[in-house]
């Protein structure tokens, strides 16, 4: 589950750890009244007004602006909220934007000049530990800086039994080339902000940038925050955080039915039986000439009212222009898949879409038998290769 | 022969009087599977599918000479259970629960390291050897005997790939499911490892999913050691878009190395025959297992 800057780092923040102060606000209004928060609680006359999307590059779409004074930060808000905000990691069409983050200023020139970090903690699945990397140059792409200079790119993992060592914190410190007051502020930057991520259950911590301030402290400046699903229910606190309008709202239905389901651009629809199954449905669709529309595993019951909240999931997307039901039936017998497809497909009415539902496993022949002499408009097929050209078929 | 289990397992079932526990033990007990007896905490003393209920695992290590153990217990309880069984001298110990917390399997992992065991899973189908146990939530009757192990990191996937194996005219030694989750107790090369050594087994099956890097390490793996038995490969997820989890934890696009279509270029490189339709698996197994007579 992805969180919003905001919500990241108020997390950040209930850990100790130092952010960029900020006030959200969903009305140009309220982004005046935040600014002028930040002016006289925080002496900064200065502000960032952010667009809150989840989605990253928000600064190459305008979605963050600085603004210099509460009336430049209500006219930037003004233009901000409602945009549809496109960056690399949106879709083409960009996202709305809701909310945005007014945030103070925090690049005010000082004793020392500052300096953009990048710090972020995820698993490392190789080592299967969890690693902190971290690198001078912020602000940046971290792909491009490890592709063009990857001596920039440090790791440090932590061992799971004992956690982060000091002697780790040290060394992370000294190769951000960091000493004095900044050395001790990052050194208690990074315990915080590693004790976070395990007591928040994350998967992801992106601090880029994390800012060495011209007064030699160190605060994170933006923050993105993705939490395991699996451990969401010991975090009720974060799990209320979660936004469903930013989720794709036919996702957000089918997982209230249970059903895991991702929306995709192609136009083949697929019901199937467990995820790694229905991932090879998919490439099996493509390489029938056609591309799929959707990744949907219905689990392992697979009965006439969920095979009918499938049909109606994968139905709601115009694009669809055929569906392949695939069904290895193991334990479930695929005559009574066979017999869920019926009803469901006689409740639906009538579907516009060419079906063809493969049932293998326990009972497939009973089952290919009853869907034939179904009278619906639906084909059958027992092997994987005889649906494929079933789907290749059906796109001519 | 066969890797991992056989008819002389002693198996308990942790999480044994629970609606997903008594369902599928009932089935591997249906299967003549070695089912000794089972753990459920509270209720040790009682007996459940005729076999003996104990409170904890090392109750049950104690009277049955377990050696394996499959585990069903739900998410929030599993990592602990799977460090029960590791402390309680489980040298096999299955892991079926999906939806482990990564930071559990993390320190579960770090704490069976240097316990004489080995685990498979979570989050995944469980072990196989047909005719001699079914440690698993598998169909067993698309599982024939023969000399094709099975690797695989899901579920109905494996028993798409067993029966086709099977109706191209051949037969399992042993199926390994070691599951969909980002952090697993045995890797794609350490289960070839196993079935490569394994004198019974003349061919492999690897399936493999997007995300990680386990199966370009098998597959080098493989090569490094002299491609000594043939080994047919497909890799689910060659349509999936970068950065969305496919159903399993650990199906994901992170980078360019991790995607199908690399896998398959180095799973190829490495000497490895390489299907792109699910559907080829059986047909292409039966082919260079002929041409290797």
């Amino acid at each position: 589950m992805n969180l919003h800057e905001y919500q990241g780092k108020e997390l950040l923040k209930s850990y100790g750890v130092k952010i960029q102060e900020g006030f959200v606000a969903t009305t140009p209004e309220e982004a005046y009244a935040a600014a002028v928060r930040l002016r006289d609680e925080r002496k900064s006359g200065w502000c960032v007004v952010k667009a809150q999307i989840h989605a990253g590059g928000r600064g190459k779409g305008g979605g963050v602006k600085l603004a210099k004074s509460p009336e430049l930060a209500q006219e930037v808000a003004s233009k901000i909220i409602g945009m549809q905000l496109i960056t690399p990691q949106t879709p083409p069409t960009g996202k709305l934007v809701r909310k945005v983050l007014v945030a103070e200023d925090v690049y005010a020139p000082g004793p020392s000049p500052h300096k953009e970090l990048y710090i972020s903690i995820l698993t490392d699945r190789a080592t299967q530990r969890n690693v902190i990397i971290y690198s001078t140059e912020g602000g940046m792409d971290i792909e491009k800086v490890a592709e063009e200079t990857p001596h920039l790119v440090h790791k440090a993992f932590v061992d799971p039994l004992v956690g982060l060592q000091s002697y780790q914190i040290s060394q992370i410190c000294f190769n951000l080339g960091l000493s004095g007051l900044a050395f001790k502020e990052m050194s208690q930057f990074i315990t915080a902000l590693y004790k976070a991520f395990i007591g928040s259950d994350a998967s992801l911590f992106e601090i880029n940038p994390c800012l060495k301030t011209s007064q030699d402290t160190v605060i994170a400046v933006d923050a993105k925050v993705a939490i395991d699903d699996n451990a969401l229910y010991r975090h009720p606190d974060l799990e209320a955080m979660r936004d469903k309008e930013e989720e794709d709202p036919t996702e957000v239905l089918a997982a209230e039915s249970d059903l895991n389901y991702v929306k995709l651009d192609g136009n083949v629809g697929c019901m199937v039986n467990g995820a790694g199954l229905a991932m090879a449905t998919m490439d099996v669709i493509k390489l029938s000439g056609g591309e799929p529309a959707n990744f949907l595993d219905v689990g392992g019951t697979a009965n006439a009212e969920r095979v009918e909240k499938a049909f109606r999931i994968i139905l709601s997307d115009p694009n669809v222009k055929a569906i392949l039901i695939n069904i290895f039936g193991g334990i479930v017998r695929c005559d009574r898949v066979a017999q869920g497809v019926i009803d469901a497909y006689k409740n639906m009415g009538t579907i516009h879409v060419p079906i063809i539902v493969r049932l293998q496993g326990t009972n497939a022949d009973i089952a290919k038998k009853m869907i034939d002499e179904s009278g619906l408009k639906v084909r059958s097929a027992i092997l994987l290769k005889e649906a494929a050209e079933a789907v290749a078929d059906v796109l001519k | 022969m066969s890797v991992l289990v056989n008819k002389k397992s002693k198996i308990i079932v942790q999480g044994f009087t629970g609606k997903e526990g008594s369902f599928h033990a009932e089935q591997m007990i249906a299967y003549n599977t070695n089912v000794v007896g089972g753990v459920t905490p509270g209720k040790g003393g009682t007996k459940h599918l005729d076999k003996p209920v104990f409170n904890t695992v090392s109750d049950a290590v104690s009277a049955t000479k377990a050696d394996t153990s499959i585990i069903f217990v739900p998410p929030r309880f599993a990592a602990d259970a799977i460090m029960e069984a590791a402390d309680a001298g489980i040298k096999v110990i299955i892991c079926i629960t999906e939806g482990i917390p990564i930071q559990d399997m993390i320190k579960t992992k770090a704490y069976i390291a240097d316990k004489k065991c080995r685990l498979i899973g979570p989050n995944c189908p469980g072990v196989i050897t047909p005719g001699e146990a079914k440690v698993g939530i598998m169909p067993g009757f698309v599982f024939k005997k023969g000399n094709i192990g099975i690797v695989s990191k899901s579920g109905t996937l494996t028993y798409e790939a067993a029966d086709q194996v099977v109706k191209a005219g051949m037969g399992i030694t042993t199926a390994i499911g070691i599951g969909g989750d980002p952090i697993i107790g045995t890797t794609t090369k350490e289960a070839v490892e196993l079935l490569m050594k394994d004198k019974e087994t003349e061919g492999i099956v690897i399936i493999g999913e997007i995300g990680g890097g386990m199966e370009a390490e098998a597959a080098r793996w493989i090569q490094k050691m002299g491609n000594k038995k043939p080994v047919v490969g497909f890799i689910a997820g060659q349509t999936a878009p970068k950065g969305r989890k496919m159903g399993h934890a650990g199906a994901i696009v992170g980078g360019d190395d991790d995607t199908a279509e690399a896998k398959m270029r180095i799973m190829a490189e490495c000497g490895i025959h390489v299907v792109a339709s699910p559907a080829d698996i059986g047909a292409t197994m039966a082919r260079v297992m002929a041409a290797r007579k």
